[in-house]
């Protein structure tokens, strides 16, 4: 009992941003689990209603408001479109950080997370290995999204059509990266991120040949860690904030304009969750804490950087009907988190070669949601499927999207359909039409 | 009564995956939209075809246990909220379009289709179903049946009531009852259809509802009148009516509600002016075109600063989203808003405008009035914080207050938003104690074992839970 009143008073620290909901119930209309389910307690309205709930002591589950605390995608849909403005991902996300102090982790989030994710040198190696080994237990299915699936029943990958690690990721063809501005004078820190390291290097590569290409210099600080987003939205501040201190250590030394990152979720995580998330950190001093404010003010998604800084503009050239025909998916923390969406269309229709269209429902969420794609295959394929039909009816032969996660559940849903379509990012697209 | 051996039979009948029990789950049938206090159901079902609707109905009546029906839950007084020994029986499952009807201009669905996707898809076929309560990206067509819920093109349009031909309901037994038809005209039986229609779910549980179409207006034009003046804003308003033009919509905004909205927009409103506007009139283009320049006349008549007409549809699209941005710029000022809807003939507009300033001022409470002037029913939006218990006894008077005056002046407590258990306390004052008591004999007659949404439109002690 004592315990639950110890919840209960953290809980408080909530009220002022709950009680902002007035539970008109519009998160209805966009939150893309609930589409699915029709369960009140998949929607916002029905989790912060939880939440409230469990503070005013209205009931005791605890156990059962975090796990329904944790079936969300974490897209932002709810907090783009809430009338009211309630900071729904803010609120979701300390939430998860208090209940799960309460409730402990669960034994393979904390294997994931505090023995893997949070010694970052351990994680590369292992994904190394994994590199190697892979091929034994999977095979490929897909060769133009360049898929493959297990050979054997697999728990952890069920029937998914995975892009596999690359055999070299990203960090042993470039460790380590400091050039000067010429042209341009800007200089930015390239933050890479762990699956366009270890899955999408291309990505990678395509950043750096545009960076070079307008005279940007690039600094790339060596044993980068993870952003920490898998860690914070399980509620594991522990990692979270090893991460947080690693990469402040990772980052110093030398100075830049901007931090650039072609991931979608590492730039929202750094830019928004960051600085919301630090405080009362017991390792974060006030220095750090300053630091990491600066890092959120610097750090700018890859399409934004090259669009608005560096002025990369639309092709004038026509885009006759023999252009590739392409289109765009949104990835939610670029478009809902940050307003990033008429950037990476530019950067798009700047390369002549593409015909560019919309698809219907171009900004409704993938269905990856991160870990809840882990825990929820089943409903993230649904939601996952509903896109791939969106994309299937554009009927083009490439799409693009600013986040290697949404990348990989779109190969997932093609792949599975058998689909002829490539995924790719749009600065992929447009390192392309560079020489 | 609920036993266990009663919900095995609801999961029986209904599907073990349909069925809630957990108190987490519960939890969330708990409220509506609605500021009244949450009460948590004993369970909730979500039937996915009409022969598990009509069991969880006959399920209810067997066993003695009332039940709350709910579409999107976005009542704004307290209808959805469930009893406590109660069922909340889920209509979201059933959302099929059954049937549109090009040629006889009609559609048939399942009661928990969203509005918005409904007219989406009429109008997709050149037809237009014209109710658009505010809620309507969520909003299920059987909660707009059974609230008879409005919109902003009541004043031309009229509201729901006007466009169901007929319905299939379940009744106290879970029999199916059948009502009206596919045609324009009907004249067999009682009329049930209108009596279902804004019953709250305390008369039956709709199965399928038939509502009529219209072809979609070839042309509309939408404006925006600024007044230094309120007064002047309300006048035109009598006027634009008494010179017989219905415009499509005819909305106003107060100061206090311009100014929120371009806190939060910044859509270049002009935070001076005392009120606005903003009109839209449809039909052909020749009538759009005379109606339209009809209208400026008589603005300028009532001494309007400035008038815009939006030149395209990106135009539109700005005047109503400032519109529909109102109640939740208003939203963001306070923690607590409470949204009436009282309504008076649209001549007492200006009285009635006037009366909620002076409430506003003797209760020392922030009210933002915005809404729907052309058919008299504005939306006084109170803004207050709930745990401010001093204040919240304030907001309680101003409430009454308000309903008082919308009564003197002819009007009604509410034009859209329902009486639910917000207004029930208050019906009388409007009616007499004989129509309380006819509405009471009604109910008994039709459901004995009260089991339909008890508590709601009809207060009874007894109701309590």
């Amino acid at each position: 009992m004592s315990e639950m009143k110890l919840l209960v008073d953290l809980m408080r620290e909530l009220e002022d941003q709950l009680i902002v909901c007035m539970r008109c119930g519009m998160c209805q209309a966009v939150c893309p689990l609930f589409e699915q389910t029709g369960r009140e307690a998949d929607v916002a309205r029905g989790k912060l209603a939880l939440l409230t709930g469990l503070m005013n002591e209205m009931f005791k589950d605890a156990e059962g408001t975090f796990e329904r605390l944790n079936r969300c995608l974490l897209c932002g849909s709810c907090a783009a479109n809430c009338p009211s403005g309630v900071k729904i991902l803010d609120i979701f996300i300390k939430a998860r950080a208090i209940l799960a102090g309460f409730m402990g982790l669960s034994p393979a989030k904390r294997i994931l997370l505090r023995g893997m994710l949070s010694h970052p040198k351990f994680f590369d190696r292992l994904t190394e290995w994994g590199a190697v080994f892979q091929t034994i237990f999977t095979k490929p299915v897909n060769d133009l999204i360049g898929t493959s699936c297990s050979r054997i029943a697999s728990p952890l990958l069920s029937d998914r059509h995975f892009v596999p690690l690359a055999s070299r990721p990203f960090h042993r063809t470039t460790p380590e990266l400091n050039s000067n501005p010429t042209s341009s004078k800007i200089k930015v820190l390239f933050y890479v991120g762990c699956l366009i390291d270890k899955i999408f290097p291309q990505v990678a590569e395509a950043v750096v040949k545009a960076l070079k290409h307008h005279g940007v210099g690039i600094f790339i600080p060596p044993n980068q860690g993870c952003c920490g987003i898998p860690a914070v939205s399980s509620g594991d501040m522990k990692s979270f904030e090893k991460l947080i201190v690693h990469n402040l250590n990772a980052f110093s030394g030398t100075s830049y304009d901007y931090l650039v990152t072609a991931c979608a979720t590492c730039t929202s995580t750094i830019k928004k969750i960051w600085p919301v998330m630090i405080k009362g950190l017991p390792h974060i001093n006030s220095q750090m804490e300053e630091r990491v404010y600066e890092i959120s003010e610097k750090s700018m998604d890859i399409n934004e950087f090259l669009v608005n800084i560096i002025g990369v503009s639309s092709s004038t050239s026509p885009r006759d009907a023999s252009g590739i025909p392409i289109t765009y998916h949104d990835p939610c923390h670029l478009k809902k988190s940050l307003g990033v969406y008429q950037e990476p269309r530019a950067l798009i229709k700047s390369n002549p070669a593409y015909r560019f269209s919309e698809m219907p429902s171009a900004d409704w969420c993938c269905g990856l949601g991160g870990s809840f794609s882990l825990s929820y295959y089943e409903i993230s394929s649904r939601i996952g499927k509903k896109k791939r039909e969106n994309i299937v009816t554009n009927g083009c032969r490439v799409v693009a999207t600013g986040c290697p996660a949404c990348m990989l559940q779109i190969s997932d849903m093609l792949s599975q359909s058998g689909d002829r379509v490539r995924v790719n990012h749009p600065v992929e697209i447009y390192a392309d039409s560079l020489w | 009564m609920i036993t266990p051996g009663v919900l095995k039979e609801f999961e029986r009948r209904i599907g073990r995956e349909n069925l809630f029990t957990d108190v987490t789950d519960r939890l969330t049938y708990s409220y509506d939209a609605a500021v009244v206090d949450p009460v948590v159901p004993a369970f909730a079902v979500q039937p996915r075809t009409s022969e598990a609707l009509s069991w969880a109905v006959r399920l209810c009546n067997e066993n003695l246990i009332p039940m709350t029906v709910r579409g999107a839950g976005t009542n704004l007084s307290g209808g959805t909220v469930p009893s406590s020994e109660g069922a909340v029986v889920l209509t979201n499952a059933l959302n099929r379009i059954i049937e549109i009807n090009e040629e006889d201009m009609f559609a048939v669905v399942e009661p928990g289709v969203v509005t918005a996707k409904l007219a989406l898809a009429v109008e997709s076929k050149g037809l237009f179903y014209p109710p658009d309560p505010g809620s309507q990206s969520v909003s299920t067509i059987g909660g707009n049946v059974a609230e008879n819920a409005g919109g902003l093109r009541g004043l031309k349009y009229g509201v729901t009531r006007d466009y169901v031909m007929g319905l299939q309901f379940f009744d106290a037994n879970g029999d199916p009852v059948k009502t009206g038809s596919k045609t324009v005209k009907c004249a067999t039986g009682y009329n049930l259809t209108g009596l279902l229609v804004g019953s709250e779910g305390t008369l039956g549980v709709f199965d399928r509802i038939i509502l009529k179409l219209i072809p979609l207006p070839r042309d509309r034009k939408a404006m925006v009148a600024v007044f230094n003046d309120l007064n002047h804003a309300c006048e035109t308003v009598a006027a634009v009516i008494a010179h017989r033009i219905i415009p499509a919509t005819l909305e106003i905004m107060d100061n206090f509600t311009i100014r929120a909205v371009e806190a939060s927009s910044h859509a270049g409103l002009p935070v001076d002016a005392a009120a606005l506007l903003l009109i839209e009139v449809d039909g052909h283009p020749a009538q759009v075109e005379e109606d339209a320049e009809k209208i400026s006349t008589l603005c300028k008549k009532f001494e309007a600063r400035d008038i815009r007409v939006a030149k395209d549809a990106a135009e539109r699209e700005k005047v109503w989203s400032a519109r529909r941005g109102a109640l939740s710029a208003l939203a963001k000022i306070k923690p607590t808003l409470v949204l009436e809807d009282a309504t008076v003939p649209r001549s007492k507009v200006p009285h009635m405008v006037r009366a909620i300033e002076e409430i506003s001022r003797k209760y020392n409470i922030s009210i933002g009035t915005f809404g729907h002037a052309g058919d008299g029913n504005l939306h006084p939006t109170i803004l207050t914080d709930r745990r401010n218990s001093e204040e919240w006894k304030r907001v309680e008077s101003a409430v009454s207050a308000i309903f008082d005056e919308a009564l003197t002046l002819g009007g009604t407590l509410s034009g859209e938003h329902g009486t639910g258990i917000a207004k029930s306390c208050y019906l009388e004052k409007e009616t007499s104690k004989a129509t309380i008591l006819y509405s009471k004999r009604l109910k008994s007659a039709l459901d004995p074992n009260r089991i339909l949404n008890p508590g709601k439109i009809i207060w009874d002690k007894t109701d309590s839970s």
